[in-house]
């Protein structure tokens, strides 16, 4: 394409490090959770080996949670708080998205740095509008035949082997290579989303200069794309062109929007789906009773995919509060987080019958995976696309699996959860 | 029978167009739309109150005019 000065790179100097210094930063607190009412932390080992045994046990108790680690955060359980605090946008705001023990500048809303997860309105509604229609149902339906190919070269390369990783050899990889391909991206640059989504979205608890400095590297990355994308003769028909060249109120976007979209869609596409794409696969290596009704008829899988994602919803969300609020029996402070547990949502025994349960033909399923209100998952289609290709094709290609060593599964911690060791035994 | 979508609610999660394809369909951003009238026939009933009760914005109404 042409030159455009809008990505003109600029040197960093030592120690200024971005929009990020001019936040606040709380104490990194670390450690065994005392309550889980009064202490609660996603990040430790008993949350992500089994976080639902904690959250239904806070909403029968609690039912809104708070921490003072993060500089305090409060943790509704109930299906109705998660919803109610999903609409209110007026006294929340999504500035940031990920909690973490660093609280960017107030003036970073409403655009946030990776716009429009991270904008509120009126800019919210502007930015998201650029992006829906690239990812529409009939739109992400052009990726399916690639989707499906790639499942399959995957397991083609499982030939001769009786135990392999379905985390990280088959779940993971889905998500990279079609988002990759959807920005762009080189497909082989995989492993490198790999470690950027885990830098954004595990190093929760690292020290602020070495969390800027990831974050640093993956900004870099991205315009090291979008220059790669300007220097090309022919303009390419993918995302990134579409963003350098999108415009917002009659004027092409800032540059920051561009690589903060750019990052919101590489970072939120990937460990989400791998997310939900393990913990199925978890599941029925573990239910041979719903692994062999799905291999029998495999016209129920739509149906059992949206319990596997209400059961097992891959993601939560964060808040900032605005100003300080009674809520619902507590008192929030300005600028307290709130998590927005959309798993602990999808198990409230208010809202669905035998939430507790796995029921692979429910019928009636109104779960709240992809979020609720005005910030519903912008990949929902895509995520849907890939779950089903990539258990259609295991299932097809792998009727029979059991878990090796169940002992040896490893849960992701933080706000997104998935298996991320996952030994199954397919020979 | 007839169903309608409430525009102010339906954020695009497209479960109605999913479970009632010969009812609903979508926009250019996603956006579930009604297909015709709304007009729902007996055969199409159970899909219509399937699509009513899995929207997750409780957008969709299904009334008794039509």
């Amino acid at each position: 394409m042409a030159v455009d000065d809008r990505f003109s790179r600029v040197p960093r100097e030592p120690g200024e490090n971005t929009a990020e210094a001019e936040g606040t930063y709380s104490e990194i607190i670390e450690g065994p959770v005392s309550d889980w009412a009064t202490d609660f932390s996603h990040l430790e080992p008993e949350w992500s080996a089994d976080p639902y045994r904690i959250q239904d046990d806070l909403r029968q108790r609690c039912p809104i949670a708070h921490t003072e680690r993060f500089g305090g955060a409060w943790l509704p359980t109930r299906y109705e708080d998660v919803a109610a605090i999903a609409y209110d946008t007026d006294r929340v705001s999504s500035r940031s998205i990920v909690l973490s023990n660093f609280r960017p500048p107030l003036d970073l809303a409403p655009i946030g740095g990776s716009p429009p997860i991270s904008s509120d309105p009126p800019f919210h509604h502007d930015a998201r509008k650029l992006l829906l229609g690239a990812f529409t149902k009939k739109e992400v339906a052009r990726q399916e035949p690639a989707t499906r190919a790639y499942c399959h070269s995957l397991i083609d390369s499982f030939a001769g082997r009786d135990v392999v990783d379905a985390a990280h050899e088959y779940a993971q990889h889905i998500p990279m290579r079609v988002i990759a391909n959807m920005l762009g991206f080189p497909p082989e640059d995989g492993p490198r989303f790999a470690v950027f989504v885990e830098d954004l979205l595990e190093g929760i608890n690292l020290p602020p200069d070495e969390r800027d400095e990831r974050v640093s590297q993956i900004f870099d990355y991205l315009l090291d794309q979008v220059h790669a994308h300007l220097d090309d003769d022919e303009p390419r028909d993918d995302l990134t062109t579409y963003l350098i060249n999108a415009e917002l109120y009659g004027q092409k976007l800032p540059p920051d929007v561009v690589t903060g979209a750019m990052a919101l869609l590489l970072i939120a596409g990937i460990d989400t789906s791998w997310s939900a794409i393990g913990a199925s696969l978890w599941h029925l290596a573990d239910h041979p009773g719903d692994r062999e009704r799905l291999v029998a008829e495999p016209g129920l899988l739509p149906t059992a995919l949206e319990e596997f994602l209400r059961a097992y919803a891959p993601v939560t969300m964060a808040r900032l509060v605005k100003e300080d609020m009674h809520w619902r029996g507590v008192d929030m402070k300005a600028e307290d987080w709130i998590l927005l547990s959309f798993p602990s949502a999808n198990r409230d025994p208010a809202q669905f019958d035998r939430a507790d349960e796995v029921i692979i033909d429910r019928e009636v399923n109104r779960h709240a995976a992809f979020g609720l209100g005005i910030h519903r998952c912008l990949g929902s289609h895509l995520a849907r696309m890939e779950l089903r290709i990539a258990l259609e094709v295991w299932l097809a290609r792998i009727p029979s699996f059991t878990l090796a060593d169940p002992g040896a599964v490893r849960w992701s911690a933080g706000q997104i959860r998935g298996p991320r060791i996952l030994p199954l035994r397919i020979g | 029978m007839k169903v309608t979508i409430n525009p102010e609610l339906c954020q695009g999660h497209g479960r109605c167009y999913d479970l009632a394809p010969g009812l609903f369909g979508d926009d250019d951003e996603g956006y579930g739309k009604v297909l015709g009238d709304g007009t729902v026939s007996p055969e199409a009933e159970h899909d219509a109150r399937i699509a009513v009760l899995n929207c997750p914005e409780q957008a969709i109404e299904l009334s008794e005019e039509g």
